[in-house]
């Protein structure tokens, strides 16, 4: 696919009355998360199913976010690149994100920003200046914000003036309060002239200021104020009609939770009765670990209060020890982190490894190499997870793709992890972890906890515990730290039976191989539903195979498909090791052509296909510019596929994200 | 090997501490002196040998978890402190031996030990400081001075030094003493003091290695070089010197405290004080602190809780954190 710079990368998109793809952008720290949160809570307090994607730099202050909520009747799954409704405050965003509206589009802007020059944008990139000003000439249009205006309404894109700063006046003025205070209302006001576009009943904009300030009655009032002026203003000044969509809520009564992928493993691994998580703060991850410490007590059935020993460490080193020392006592314990930290851990993970310690790591991966894209997304880390570490032990790699996947493979982690007595890679990325979306509540119905051989052994035995004693399936009864008459000695040496150091040729192969052989009994238990899915149509020839986060848009792009009568499938690979290769074998026979769909470079679950099947996929479709792929663009890619391209590897591209 | 435990008609003794294992240090290492008075300690303190781990580092000194009949550690290089938290922190009901060396502790291991000062967990961390590391040939740990040349060395030290104690006070260590392998009654003495004491304690041990610390030997701590012919080693317990900040101290006295201190954990060459240099009783201890956040902390710990019942249905409920969430 061409290198499309600074152009509407689709000309394909229509509006649909189903469904709303809203963008709001601004500096960080000017309230973009709130605003996202306001309009999301609204959508889904109206029953409709919501998807939002967050985008953020490595900053704190300034520096360009923005949000994409995608609202609709049916579910969503993933974003879109395109949209039909923007918000902006600033000219930045203005900038950015005008060459995303589609044609019957609207967007609002600040007044104050039109004379603005693109080229005097504090932190817009260079090349993104450098695009948007060829293109701007290239249309003989003025090199300002009012240029980036006019090129938009020529593509029949609505375009709203609004001056927030007389809208926070009047309110001031109605409010009687000082103007600072009323400006902290501003993303309400914007949220609000959204919603009031669309017509959308303001109720669940008041409904959702409740759920966002739970009991802090003066600010909801000040905002529930904003909202109705916002409504006002837009009903008393803008010619609506001619920007036609309208969005209604939902008559659906299910029951709905609103909540990101560092929430749900978050909730997973409570439910799974974790008692100890260590982590050293690192983006992607660590919003996963300060909601537990929020939440480091909870109610139970027992009666008991739970809780969950969260402890912030010195480093990613000392994290994944002290989570493996806690392990060794029988507590359910995990760590969390994102790409440079997992680096870090890699000696304890061998650790925990030659030492059979149920150990859980989830891993948030993020835009590598080292520092790389430290807030953005890719898969760029399989390759890590499956080979971490010096030599060889056991390890489950475990791949969700989406919030549902994220509670229930977090909770299973420990089960794998205390069922094989090992460590258990449970692999993100950065896309689901910041993605909000509405889902059915979790069902703890659906977990089972299983402990795994647990030792008991009081009395019976002279001596040391054989905590290693080899065993057909590999694993062996394990004592707890603390547990009378268990006594032995763990060591990242190679070991006896009783964890005695040893490098006696004969004890060191049976020692390896009983180890390993817990791979070939994990390969044999564990259900093949559990180690890959598949999507669409299952007799499709036309085969997907991918992991992780992208399922939503693959799933997506193949009903695009479907739509139009042509047959294809998804095979999501979630059991990264062991890895189910004779299962992906006999499901891949008929393929043709087989694609693999992957957030990397060079295609790295494909490389493990073909290594452990002689499996070469005859196409890939990357991305790697640290965002996720939307539904339309790989709809189009797997269409230019079905048409017969000769390309072998195609390169997802957006500059505009 | 038996299970130690006392009872009504038998004390422990050092044997029930001992194993049956051969032991590969080479003849003489002061590493003896110290397994042999952490044997004598733990009978002493009566302990239920399934209720102490040794968590050792990497090093010679990072073997000595093999020498005991309790449940032994033998972890990573400079990760001793680490892995001792985690244990600890899960299972606060057991007693923890920490064991490492000079470099494992403060070269490679040095910044657990500086943020463990920050969490005053209780347990003891015995520092086996021989200047040298042992295990891979004598090279320079950051506990020699500068411009020495111990026989490994092609050409003396350009580093400087770093004073384990003052390193261990500044980071907030409330137990503080120093004691000589060749002097095990003392060892013994300071690991019971260090054991009994509720936070985290350290114990600085100049340990000569006879193989590759030719320096500092045991000669060279008797005096045997110095005119008086009089042994280096003194004791705090001889002097007037206090170690004690008593509990409720004001931030003056801690500061006054802070200086003795610093002036007797500067003190070497000639004469070299041992003791307990630092025995803080006013700082809380970190299971104290997590007590303020989880209450049943002590009670439901970490490997305790219960977190299934009998058909394996989560404990958890999630109804309250749903709600937070909850939309329709
Ligand atoms: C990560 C890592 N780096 C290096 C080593 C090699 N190594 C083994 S022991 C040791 C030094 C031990 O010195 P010290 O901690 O002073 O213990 P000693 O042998 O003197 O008791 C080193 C560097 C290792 N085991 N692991
Ligand atoms: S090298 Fe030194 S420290 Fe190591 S065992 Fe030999 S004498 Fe002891
Ligand atoms: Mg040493």
């Amino acid at each position: 696919m061409a290198d499309r710079r600074y152009e509407p990368q689709s000309e394909t998109v229509t509006i649909n009355h189903d469904e709303l793809a809203w963008r709001v952008g601004g500096p960080q720290g000017s309230g973009v998360d709130t605003a996202a949160g306001i309009f999301q809570r609204a959508c889904a307090l109206g029953g409709l199913n919501v998807f939002g994607r967050r985008e953020y730099y490595s900053n704190i202050m300034g520096r360009h976010s923005y949000f994409d909520v995608r609202v609709a009747h049916h579910p969503v799954h993933s974003h879109c690149d395109e949209v039909q409704l923007l918000t902006t405050f600033e000219d930045e965003s203005l900038a950015r994100h005008a060459i995303s509206v589609v044609e019957g589009g609207a967007l609002f802007y600040a007044a104050k920003d039109v004379e603005k020059e693109v080229q005097g944008i504090t932190y817009l990139d260079l090349r993104a200046k450098d695009d948007l000003i060829a293109y701007l000439e290239e249309r003989g249009l003025p090199t300002t914000l009012g240029g980036v205006l006019e090129d938009a309404r020529q593509r029949g894109v609505q375009t709203y003036e609004a001056d927030f700063d007389k809208l926070v006046e009047s309110l001031a003025d109605q409010l009687d309060i000082v103007s600072a205070l009323a400006a902290r209302t501003t993303n309400t006001l914007a949220v609000a002239m959204s919603l009031a576009l669309v017509e959308y009943p303001r109720k669940y904009v008041y409904d959702a200021l409740a759920k966002i300030w739970p009991g802090r009655q003066k600010i909801i009032d000040m905002n529930v104020a904003a909202v109705d002026l916002a409504y006002q203003f837009v009903r008393d000044t803008y010619d609506t009609s001619k920007f036609e969509h309208r969005l209604t809520p939902s008559q659906s009564k299910e029951p709905r939770i609103l909540l990101n992928g560092n929430q749900a493993v978050a909730m997973g691994k409570i439910a799974a009765g974790m008692t100890f998580q260590s982590y050293y703060p690192i983006s992607p991850a660590t919003d996963e670990s300060t909601y537990l410490e929020a939440h480091e007590t909870f109610p139970s059935t027992n009666g008991a209060r739970g809780s969950v020993l969260v402890v912030q460490t010195e480093d990613e080193i000392s994290a994944v020890c002290m989570a493996a020392g806690a392990a060794l006592t029988g507590a359910r314990s995990a760590t969390a982190t994102s790409g440079p930290g997992f680096a870090l851990m890699v000696e304890g993970l061998g650790w925990a490894g030659i030492n059979e310690v149920p150990l859980v790591v989830t891993l948030y991966q993020r835009g590598g190499p080292s520092t790389g894209l430290p807030t953005r997304s890719e898969q760029g880390d399989l390759f890590l997870a499956l080979n971490a570490g010096h030599s060889e032990f056991p390890r489950i790699v475990l791949a969700s793709s989406d919030l549902e996947e994220a509670f229930y493979d977090a909770a299973a982690a420990f089960n794998y992890a205390e069922r094989y007595q090992t460590v258990v890679i449970h692999i993100l990325d950065k896309s689901i972890s910041s993605k909000t979306m509405s889902v059915p509540p979790f069902d703890l119905e659906r977990i089972r906890i299983e402990r795994g051989e647990i030792a008991s052994p009081n009395g019976g035995h002279e001596g040391p515990y054989p905590r290693f004693k080899p065993t057909e399936s590999g694993i062996s009864p394990r004592p707890l730290l603390g547990m009378p008459g268990g006594m032995h000695w763990l060591t990242g040496g190679e070991h006896t039976q009783y964890g005695r150091v040893t490098e006696d040729p004969v004890v060191r192969e049976q020692q390896m191989e009983k180890r390993m052989r817990k791979l070939e009994t994990a390969a044999r238990e564990i259900p093949v539903d559990e180690k890959l899915r598949v999507y669409g149509d299952p007799a499709a020839e036309f085969t997907i195979l991918s992991w992780g986060s992208n399922k939503g848009a693959i799933v997506e792009a193949i009903e695009l498909l479907a739509e139009e009568g042509c047959a294809a499938r998804l095979i999501q690979v979630r059991i990264m090791s062991p890895f189910p290769g004779p299962e992906l074998e006999e499901l891949l026979a008929p393929a043709k052509p087989l694609i693999g769909v992957e957030a990397n470079f060079s295609g790295q679950l494909a490389q493990v296909l073909r290594q452990h099947t002689g499996i070469a996929c005859d196409k890939l479709v990357v991305k790697y510019n640290g965002r996720p792929m939307a539904a339309r663009r790989l709809y189009e890619t797997f269409k230019t596929i079905m048409d017969g391209t000769d390309e072998t590897k195609i390169v997802l591209r957006n500059p505009n994200e | 090997m038996t299970t130690a435990t006392a009872t009504a008609n038998r004390k422990l003794t050092a044997k029930d501490f001992q194993v049956p294992f051969p032991n590969d240090w080479c003849p003489g290492c002061g590493d003896f002196g110290i397994i042999n008075a952490v044997q004598q300690a733990f009978a002493r303190l009566e302990l239920e040998a399934h209720k102490v781990a040794v968590v050792g580092g990497i090093g010679c000194s990072g073997k000595a978890p093999y020498y005991f009949p309790v449940y032994g550690v033998h972890t990573l290089h400079g990760r001793l402190l680490p892995f001792a938290h985690g244990i600890k922190l899960a299972n606060p009901e057991m007693t923890i031996v920490g064991v490492g060396g000079d470099g494992d502790g403060l070269g490679i291991g040095a910044g657990h030990f500086v943020n463990a000062g920050r969490r005053n967990l209780d347990m003891t961390y015995i520092f086996f400081n021989n200047e040298v590391y042992g295990l891979t040939k004598g090279q320079a740990a950051p506990t020699l001075a500068m411009g020495l040349q111990p026989k490994s060395l092609p050409a003396p030290n350009i580093q400087g030094q770093l004073n384990p104690l003052m390193m261990a006070m500044s980071v907030g260590f409330t137990w503080i003493g120093r004691g000589y392998s060749y002097n095990v009654k003392k060892v013994v003495d300071l690991i019971v003091a260090a054991i009994e004491h509720p936070g985290l304690s350290f114990i600085d041990i100049l340990q000569p290695c006879p193989t590759y610390n030719n320096l500092h030997t045991k000669d060279w701590y008797a005096g045997k070089d110095l005119d008086s012919g009089q042994p280096r080693i003194y004791w705090l317990d001889d002097t007037d010197y206090d170690p004690v900040i008593p509990e409720g101290a004001d931030d003056a006295a801690v500061l006054g405290k802070m200086n003795e201190f610093l002036t007797k954990a500067h003190e070497w060459g000639d004469e070299i004080p041992a003791g307990v240099f630092l025995d803080n009783r006013a700082t809380s201890t970190f299971a104290d602190r997590i007590e303020t956040r989880i209450e049943n902390y002590r009670a439901q710990p970490p490997n305790k809780r219960e977190i299934a019942d009998e058909s394996g249905r989560p404990t958890a409920d999630l109804s309250e954190i749903f709600d937070e969430v909850r939309m329709t």
